[in-house]
């Protein structure tokens, strides 16, 4: 049977991690390959880098992070924030991610994503879409963390990215990102009812029910958080710990 | 030893590289080619894949000479040779992803998309899952039955001989995983995603 996946997000901004797991254990809690190596020792399926990195001249620092984390560590490696052409995935890629997220260029151009996943295979396009409830079961599509509106459905969004190939969707609530009060089931409900590929669930975590009900309730074949993991609150055992208690299968 | 890994740009192939490498470390000569003459001297074959089958076919053809030294290799000479995903599939006679696209015929059998049961299963089926093992394997010695292995792929092997097949997963129905034959040997899972557990596979691999 195929199990829930868990995956810790790393938000990186300049090589550094910004909101970083504090254990004690850690020698530098700002390096995100010693960060993801903690990670994936105990037990993410998946490690995923989000490079929140301003300026392009710091860009080359993400492509040298997932040269080292993938040298250490042996699950798959996501890495989104700021892919925008062919040439990024292929430098992502060659560097040793097994996927590669995108946001903004999908939504400005949906045809990126048909030949991204052309040219490197479905398995490792993400389509990251951010959503923000606009009125009753209806959310738009939003970019730019939530500050610019596109004014595209999220819902048909996610059907048309599918249709040109997209492997997997990262779907973020904006009302829910940052709030720790779980995440927006009824839009995982609805995006995962409207289609065939899985959906990983992203925005509001705070505590294990929350990914309990995402993947329960939203039906998401897996779960990213952040914060709940950042500061030791939880562990990524605790996390399948809880979730195996429940009934919902994962890999321990 | 001398294991090559073959590099015939069949897409994405730097975490095979990786965990190879991790697992060699300094005992044995790992090399990332499509040298014809250096494929022909090595010990063992890694033939990776990514993509679909029918583009890792075309780049594999698209090599002159590959082909053919392959199968001198795996199937006269029965030298050790693992296929990986794409690299397993296409060790049948065809494949059905995005056209009708024949195979390298080494195991008898067809590459189909996954019965998704009009939607109940997403695809890809992606992520872990457990596999069942068959039968004694040489690259599953030490690993324990119903191990978890990363899985990320909408089309499965149907060998038409089945005694070849080493291991199965369920996901819709029971799909073939794993299989071998003599020195020949497939994954349909990621050995070098599959944490310590896919690392010991390839360790069995490279001990043989």
């Amino acid at each position: 049977m195929l199990k829930n996946r868990i995956i810790p997000c790393l938000d990186v901004k300049d090589g550094r991690v910004v909101k970083g797991i504090n254990f004690v254990e850690l020698k530098d809690a700002g390096d995100p390959v010693e960060q993801a190596k903690i990670y994936s020792d105990s037990g993410a399926d998946e490690i995923c880098f989000l490079d929140i990195t301003a300026s392009n001249e710091n860009r080359e620092t993400i492509i040298d992070i997932v040269r080292k984390t993938a040298k250490e560590c042996f699950v798959p490696l996501t890495v989104g924030g700021g892919v925008r052409t062919i040439q990024n995935i292929t430098d992502l890629l060659l560097a040793g991610a097994d996927k590669v997220s995108i946001n903004t260029a999908a939504v400005k151009n949906v045809d990126f994503v048909k030949e991204a996943s052309k040219k490197f295979g479905s398995q490792c396009i993400v389509v990251a879409i951010d959503a923000k409830k606009v009125s009753d079961n209806k959310w738009e599509v939003f970019t730019h963390g939530g500050r610019n509106k596109t004014g595209i459905d999220a819902v048909e969004f996610a059907k048309k990215v599918e249709e040109n190939g997209a492997g997997e969707i990262l779907l973020t609530s904006m009302d829910k990102d940052g709030t720790k009060s779980g995440y927006d089931v009824d839009l995982l409900k609805t995006i995962t009812n409207s289609t065939n590929i899985p959906i990983i669930a992203s925005g509001g975590v705070g505590t294990l029910e929350h990914l309990y009900d995402g993947i329960v309730k939203g039906g998401a074949s897996a779960v990213l958080a952040a914060s709940i993991f950042h500061y030791g609150e939880y562990k990524i055992k605790d996390a399948k710990e809880y979730l195996n208690s429940k009934n919902v299968s994962v890999r321990l | 030893m001398n294991v090559t890994i073959v590099d015939y740009q069949s897409g994405n192939i730097s975490s095979v590289i990786n965990s190879f490498t991790e697992v060699a470390k300094d005992k044995i000569n790992l090399e990332v080619t499509s040298d014809i003459n250096k494929i022909k001297s090595c010990d063992k074959i890694v033939l990776p894949g990514q993509g679909s089958f029918k583009s890792c076919v075309e780049s594999l053809n698209s090599i002159s000479g590959l082909v053919d030294t392959l199968k001198e290799f795996a199937i006269t000479n029965k030298k050790p040779l693992l296929g990986i995903c794409v690299g397993l599939q296409m060790f049948a006679d065809i494949g059905y992803e995005e056209a009708e696209t024949q195979g390298l015929g080494w195991i008898s059998g067809k590459v189909s998309k996954i019965d998704n049961q009009k939607g109940k299963f997403k695809l890809p089926h992606i992520g872990w899952n457990e596999i069942e093992i068959q039968k004694e394997s040489k690259i599953f010695k030490d690993i324990k039955n119903k191990s978890h292995m990363y899985f990320v792929h909408s089309y499965e092997f149907i060998p038409e001989d089945k005694s070849v097949i080493s291991a199965i997963t369920n996901y819709s129905s029971k799909i073939v995983c794993a299989v071998e034959r003599d020195n020949l040997f497939g994954t349909q899972f990621h050995p070098e995603k599959s944490d310590k557990v896919g690392l010991n596979v390839i360790d069995n691999f490279l001990k043989l």
